[in-house]
């Protein structure tokens, strides 16, 4: 018997996904919405956006509020959603061409106005939908479609990337690590501002098969054995954390005022209606 | 020896690319664009090009890198679709008006929203204006041919125009067929070495490009880009002459089907035209004196040469695979308008058909032609063919 607390939030006519078999995007999806049965969200207080990409059809299935934007636009919409209905949790699903190619700048944005939003990035190092593309995440030296002997390129740190842009929750896990995935999800929603979660997934269809990892459960094998929690992470030198994925919560500080709060603060001052 | 090869349309025009072997090209990935950077990639690795490629973060930064390199004095190419054109659209119009001539195979899909991958004409149609040529392919030989064909003309020193060459989405991008591939050589030897006249990188001559430009001489640059499209319009029976010498195969502004007697004449665009022969041929074994007319050229629009083939016949229906909202659809208000001056004015008729790729079928395009028959056409209607409401 499929759990009802999962799905009422679940669009069952839209099923079975587009996915392939095997892809992580279902394993995040389900994250999601474990995470959100356990903070007992009500869907129609819920706003879920996201962009174009593989990861974005999330949208279709979810049910909730949800929009499905342009690509990389979704991190704007998500923004619009949050100033019109402070009251609506807003949470923005996308991958890693989505949101930090096309859509990096957004990203970056969002993060430094410290914007009350939760992004969970699903991150499987390259673009699915259109066929294998190398995205800011394909790791150097890997093969991808447009890059038949190797990325030239090297690859963002999406971590890195949110903390140094001033996101106030950072975290990060695998697919693999379904139970921590949850975690980081349920407490990115509770904080108060720019939250990150990204989620290194597989592409076994694209990212595997052009890197030697053609099956979903190569990949499972591959975040088991290199991932580290950040706190073992800390007592390991920079050769050994090489190639290694650090997963944990890097960053959490309620300290600074979210976006909206400065506005209402501002607003307030002026002698304006806060809303 | 020209090389027939079973190959897709987005193959084909990245066999072009790769002979024209362009200094520079930036892409971003979007269906059903994809294909062509993908298979253009694998030349560029494999070093059978001599072409600097960089896959950006967005068709915004694509069209931005193009232009900065054919500013620079590069043969510059690159290929998007719909959204990802949309996503241009301000350097669109910028690289027309800095007369780069870059070549853009554009693969025709239906622009957002909601959003859609599959093959309509609202992204071309989208850029009709913007300056750029808009040559029109009806399957992957003419994507390959145009796409030569473009290079040739956009870097005439009197045209010195971007060109895009259209072909729909997945149907001729994806679908495989026989298409000839012209000798290396032969190509090489058409388009030439590009010898750009003013480039950026020539520091003993020092330019600027795309300055300030206000009311002092915007308009005339604007009137400029105006003759460069006439003289794109007059240079172009050359290069199709030139290329049919190469090739064997003639194209011309229009590509009339059975059109020497024809009195009820279908005009539609791309592939779609394949379906219409088709319907045309059975019409003809009808005894009915069907005909076909499909724009090889969309800019410059020949206005001249539509006028030449419809004058007099009985009538005239227009397909569109797009819409103007609020106005009449695109092909069929330039066609009208083309109609002016005829003498014996046909009767004609619009109809919107296939919008977010759906199927069109022969079924569906006998009806233009049975209400043209019929007397039925009125030209202050839009109709819709395989439209479920």
């Amino acid at each position: 018997m499929p759990n009802q607390k999962y799905f009422q939030y679940v669009r069952k006519d839209r099923l079975p996904n587009v996915w392939c078999p095997g892809c992580g995007n279902g394993i995040i999806m389900k994250s999601f919405i474990e995470a959100a049965g356990n903070l007992g969200l009500d869907k129609n207080k819920v706003a879920v956006v996201s962009g174009i990409g593989c990861s974005s059809r999330v949208t279709g299935y979810l049910d909730f509020n949800t929009l499905h934007t342009l690509h990389g636009r979704a991190i704007p919409f998500a923004t619009g959603v949050k100033l019109a209905r402070p009251d609506l949790e807003v949470v923005v699903m996308g991958g890693d061409g989505d949101m930090l190619a096309i859509g990096g700048n957004h990203f970056i944005h969002a993060c430094r106005r410290n914007m009350d939003l939760t992004v969970i990035l699903f991150n499987n190092t390259i673009y699915g939908m259109t066929g294998g593309q190398y995205s800011p995440t394909t790791p150097h030296e890997a093969i991808a479609s447009t890059a038949p002997y190797g990325n030239l390129e090297n690859n963002f740190d999406p971590v890195k990337m949110a903390i140094s842009s001033g996101a106030t929750y950072v975290a990060r896990s695998t697919v693999y690590h379904y139970t921590q995935s949850v975690k980081y999800i349920e407490e990115a929603i509770k904080h108060k501002g720019m939250s990150v979660v990204e989620i290194v997934s597989n592409c076994h269809t694209y990212f595997g098969r052009y890197n030697g990892m053609s099956k979903p459960a190569q990949f499972m094998e591959y975040f088991k054995k290199s991932t580290v929690t950040l706190s073992k992470a800390k007592t390991m030198s920079e050769e050994e954390l090489k190639g290694k994925i650090i997963i944990g919560e890097f960053h959490n500080d309620e300290s600074r005022k979210t976006y909206l709060e400065l506005y209402e603060e501002l607003s307030e001052q002026l002698g304006g209606v806060a809303k | 020896m020209p090389t027939k090869l079973a190959i897709t349309g987005a193959a084909a025009v990245a066999h072009a690319m790769r002979q024209i072997n362009p200094d520079v090209v930036a892409a971003y990935p979007i269906t059903p664009q994809t294909p062509i950077v993908e298979y253009f990639a694998q030349f560029v690795a494999d070093g059978v090009v001599d072409t600097v490629m960089v896959p950006v973060e967005s068709e915004h930064s694509a069209m931005s890198a193009v232009v900065g390199s054919a500013a620079a004095g590069a043969r510059t190419m690159t290929a998007t679709a719909a959204n990802g054109l949309a996503l241009m659209f301000e350097i669109v119009y910028i690289a027309a008006s800095m007369r780069l001539p870059i070549v853009m195979p554009i693969v025709n899909r239906a622009l957002s929203g909601p959003i859609n991958i599959h093959g309509d004409h609202s992204d071309a149609y989208a850029v009709r204006d913007a300056g750029w040529i808009q040559l029109m392919s009806e399957n992957s030989q003419e994507a390959y041919d145009l796409t030569i064909i473009a290079t040739k003309l956009a870097e005439r020193e009197e045209v010195l125009t971007p060109a895009m060459v259209n072909l729909d989405g997945f149907i001729t991008s994806h679908g495989v067929e026989g298409v000839e591939i012209l000798d290396d050589e032969v190509v090489k030897d058409f388009v030439g070495q590009w010898e750009p006249k003013y480039p950026l990188l020539d520091v003993d001559n020092p330019i600027t490009h795309g300055p300030l430009d206000l009311f002092d001489y915007y308009f005339e640059h604007h009137r400029q880009q105006q003759e460069g499209l006439k003289n794109a319009y007059k240079a172009l029976p050359e290069v199709f002459a030139e290329y049919e010498k190469i090739s064997g195969r003639k194209y011309d502004f229009l590509d009339l089907y059975k059109m020497e007697d024809a009195e009820y004449v279908m005009v539609v665009m791309n592939s779609a035209a394949s379906t219409a022969k088709y319907v045309v041929d059975e019409l003809r074994e009808k005894g009915i004196k069907a005909g076909l007319i499909k724009p090889w050229v969309f800019t410059p629009f020949p206005k001249k040469e539509f006028l030449e083939a419809l004058d007099g016949r009985k009538a005239v229906v227009v397909l569109d695979r797009a819409m103007s909202f609020g106005k009449e659809a695109p092909l069929y208000s330039l066609v009208k308008s083309a109609l002016y001056e005829a003498k014996e004015r046909p009767m004609i008729g619009s109809y919107v058909y296939g919008l977010g790729g759906r199927d069109v079928t022969p079924a569906m395009l006998h009806i233009p032609f049975e209400e043209a028959m019929k007397g039925e056409l009125d030209p202050n209607e839009e109709r819709y063919l395989g439209l479920k409401e």
